[in-house]
């Protein structure tokens, strides 16, 4: 029996809100159209999930997973010739919940055939000033470039590509940030808990700020630059201190797409995680020759919360997952 | 032993930490898109009342203090421990200086009162947040300064001295806040 005292029906954001939320998706279907950008549609349910290891997937009962991201049907659409494509869609994550996470939220994800990471982030500022616009706020100050290592020296004063586990545990000591022994000796989660606490807080405080080349260990689906220290060709953007959109100048190489997705699934059996299987179509679609492209996904709500100036997630969907 | 993870502590929640009981103020989830999640934890110490800050990993669990606020009755004072009657089990518990802290001033006796036992020990005794004393001990207030907001100090009935406005007299009956010590208004009689 439902107790009333326990149901709560009404919605967490308010009519105005949704009706900003509306305006949003109409400016958005107007500037890729504009621009000849494909919309298309990919099942939101797969065979096949992520590996990412800091990445859950939800799973249904007949075995079959919700998707997290819909990066891996699209790149077979490239493979498949489509040209440009965008899509908007429902996302599902495990265990994220908090101020800014809540387990499905809208996905905005675009591929630009002939772009790099640099074009892309052109494309992105862009959007976001259209999409602002559009919502009758003004265009704000030029939006900042910044490297991932330069972010690290200015804000935390250590450079993420050659500091050990030992000065990036200093470093937030003495910034204040107790974190314990969290990470371990692994380097690529402090810098994780470095950027939660002490880097990402402090980016796109003016404007919205691109942060690009990432450490290679956080490639993900990025192609990786042989400089000297070897670099990831991907970018994420920062506006007053939240993560809203990741990118990137797009792996293409079969082989290399299958030893990372081989590596992940190898270090979630060692943490005894899932080990869902890695999407094999995907790997066939690279091996039939992706074009040279850079792709990026934003959180829209995100983006909303942001445009609006609202303090959580919950204030920006119909019904977060507590009314879900 | 009881534990609890992260995704499940809310403002409110007890845990053990090194050997001491805290509060959870305020869960902050955070996570890089393609990164590490972590929960920052803003905490109270019950001993020593200081803040702090705390990240772990999401999914950690931290063991719970065995921590229950109790509504008591206050019944005397010996001179070193407070004694405290639970109004159900007329079970007797006895607080010391710490547990009570700014608190004493406040009590006089047969109120209700919150208190936090940890392992059945009071830990904190929490004044009503406001209280309505007799005035013991001020000056006369001074001819024509009624209203210009002048103030003087005045003992209560417990002990406690607040700042009240130059009118009152001795005798009177005041209400006061706990928390900042500050008079409010004249008590009904």
């Amino acid at each position: 029996m439902l107790s009333d005292a326990m149901t709560d029906w009404t919605p967490s954001a308010d009519l105005p809100t949704l009706r900003a939320r509306a305006a949003l998706l109409a400016a958005l279907r107007g500037f890729f159209a504009a621009r000849g950008v494909l919309e298309v549609e990919t099942p939101l349910l797969s065979a096949h999930a992520t590996v990412d290891r800091h990445i859950d997937s939800f799973r249904t009962a007949d075995g079959r997973w919700l998707q997290t991201s819909p990066e891996f049907a699209m790149k077979r659409l490239l493979c498949a010739g489509s040209g440009p494509i965008w899509q908007v869609c429902r996302v599902f994550r495990r265990e994220e919940s908090g101020r800014h996470h809540n387990p499905e939220f809208t996905m905005l994800e675009w591929y630009r055939p002939g772009f790099d990471h640099h074009a892309l982030m052109g494309e992105v500022a862009e959007l976001v000033t259209a999409l602002a616009a559009a919502l009758g706020r003004p265009p704000g100050p030029e939006m900042e470039r910044l490297s991932y290592r330069e972010a690290f020296r200015r804000h935390l004063g250590l450079d993420p590509f050659s500091a050990g586990v030992p000065q990036i545990r200093a470093a937030l000591a003495a910034a204040g940030h107790d974190a314990g022994d969290l990470g371990g000796d692994d380097r690529d989660i402090w810098l994780d808990v470095a950027m939660s606490l002490a880097v990402g807080p402090r980016l796109g405080l003016e404007a919205p700020c691109f942060l690009y080349d990432f450490p290679a260990s956080q490639a993900a689906l990025a192609r990786i630059r042989r400089d000297d220290p070897p670099v990831a060709e991907r970018f994420e953007l920062f506006w007053r201190g939240t993560e809203l959109a990741n990118g990137f100048h797009e792996l293409g190489d079969a082989g290399e797409q299958r030893r990372r997705f081989e590596a992940e699934q190898a270090w979630r059996r060692e943490q005894g995680r899932e080990v869902p299987p890695y999407d094999r179509n995907l790997v066939a679609a690279l091996a039939a020759g992706l074009p040279d492209c850079a792709g990026v996904a934003l959180g829209l709500d995100r983006l909303l919360l942001l445009l609006l100036g609202k303090d959580s997630l919950a204030e920006v969907l119909a019904f977060d997952s507590g009314r879900a | 032993m009881a534990t609890v993870s992260t995704n499940e502590m809310k403002a409110g929640t007890k845990l053990l930490i090194d050997g001491d009981p805290y509060s959870v103020i305020d869960n902050e989830y955070r996570k890089p898109g393609k990164g590490q999640a972590t929960n920052t934890l803003k905490i109270r110490n019950l001993k020593t009342g200081r803040v702090l800050e705390k990240t772990l990993k999401s999914g950690d669990t931290i063991e719970v203090a065995d921590v229950e606020d109790k509504d008591m009755q206050y019944l005397y004072n010996d001179g070193e421990f407070w004694t405290f009657m639970d109004p159900k089990s007329f079970e007797q518990i006895q607080a010391g200086k710490a547990a009570m802290a700014d608190s004493a001033q406040w009590l006089k006796g047969e109120e209700t009162v919150r208190v936090t036992l940890w392992n059945e020990v009071p830990l904190i005794v929490y004044a009503p947040n406001t209280v309505e004393l007799a005035v013991t001990e001020t000056d006369p207030g001074l001819r024509g300064d009624t209203a210009t907001g002048g103030t003087k100090p005045a003992k209560l009935e417990t002990g406690a001295i607040v700042k009240v406005p130059l009118f009152i007299t001795e005798g009177e009956k005041i209400k006061v806040d706990t928390r900042t010590g500050e008079y409010l208004n004249r008590a009904g009689k």
